[in-house]
């Protein structure tokens, strides 16, 4: 068992505890690399961070106005399907 | 670009189960469907992957799915999720094939985004350098709703490659729990994690050097 990580360990387990329960001896070992590095410190509180600023972001209105498909694009799918219906079967995708 | 507003459709798995009872008439009109439906299919489409030729295509695939399988159309579900149903397979089929083109993160390797953030030999290695280790980031809750910031963040994800974005979104944005967004992407639960890793490791990097770096320029 690995009681000594690494920032590059570190940095990912950090990530990794964010969408699942790490086992107990990994939980351990991050922080105790914690308690000495002020580095990884931050980058555990500023994932917290990111992950408020998404779900801030979903709040918002979309900043871009939803992208339509064109009506020569609908035209094209409209007369695709028609052809299927009318000659079934359809050709298998 | 993710629009907000396309990553909140929610959609059952269920939805485009076998029934037994066929659809009705009207599940069978192509003109309809096409004029109720597309646009709102194609902005789904659109915010999940990278080019509108592709998201077009799905959107095609998806009613000519729908239009084979019209009979399982049970009218449990309303027509609108049933066709949100098979749009989603879809784009697990397609991000399945785009997998055999992106090869699985070695992680023996340092990934894209930890380039240059570690040492890698001597008494440093795999400890951050000092340059690119985190600084402090003053974080005050009002940051979060800045307009400015948030074009920041929006810049920076769409600069992380297309799939490592969208893991991101739709864990953090959209708020799914893993195990959806591995269905959504098609991805295993390890794959996902490394995804979402290079998506915070990137992004993290990319608000210090744009955004905290800078700040004394938006105040």
């Amino acid at each position: 068992m690995k009681t000594i990580l690494n920032c590059r360990h570190v940095t990912r387990l950090l990530s990794q505890s964010m969408d699942a329960r790490l086992p107990w001896h990994r939980r351990l070992a991050v922080r105790l690399h914690l308690l000495y590095c002020i580095w990884c410190r931050r980058y555990a509180a500023q994932l917290q961070f990111l992950r408020r600023a998404g779900q801030q972001l979903a709040a918002q209105a979309p900043i871009t106005p939803a992208p339509r498909l064109p009506d020569e694009a609908k035209q094209q799918i409209a007369a695709r399907l028609r052809e299927a219906l009318n000659n079934p079967p359809a050709p298998p995708r | 670009m993710i629009h907000g507003d396309q990553l909140q459709v929610p959609v059952s798995a269920e939805s485009c189960s076998q029934g037994q009872t066929p659809g009705d008439e009207r599940a069978l009109d192509p003109e309809r469907w096409v004029a109720e439906y597309a646009d709102a299919l194609f902005g789904f489409a659109a915010a999940r992957v990278r080019e509108a030729a592709i998201a077009q295509d799905l959107v095609q695939e998806t009613f000519l799915a729908a239009l084979k399988a019209s009979q399982g159309f049970a009218g449990r579900s309303t027509e609108r999720a049933w066709l949100f149903g098979i749009l989603r397979n879809k784009l697990a089929d397609y991000y399945r094939r785009q997998n055999r083109e992106v090869p699985l993160a070695d992680l023996d390797a340092p990934l894209p985004e930890e380039q240059g953030a570690f040492g890698d030999r001597g008494l440093g290695k795999d400890g951050w350098l000092g340059r690119m280790a985190p600084k402090a980031w003053e974080t005050p809750d009002e940051t979060l709703v800045n307009k400015e910031f948030q074009g920041v963040l929006n810049r920076c994800l769409s600069q992380l490659p297309g799939k490592v974005a969208l893991a991101f979104s739709l864990r953090e944005v959209e708020g799914q729990p893993s195990e959806e967004v591995c269905k959504d992407l098609g991805v295993s639960p390890n794959n996902l994690w490394v995804m979402l890793h290079r998506a915070r490791m990137g992004l993290r990097r990319c608000l210090e050097v744009h955004w905290f770096g800078n700040k004394r320029k938006h105040e």
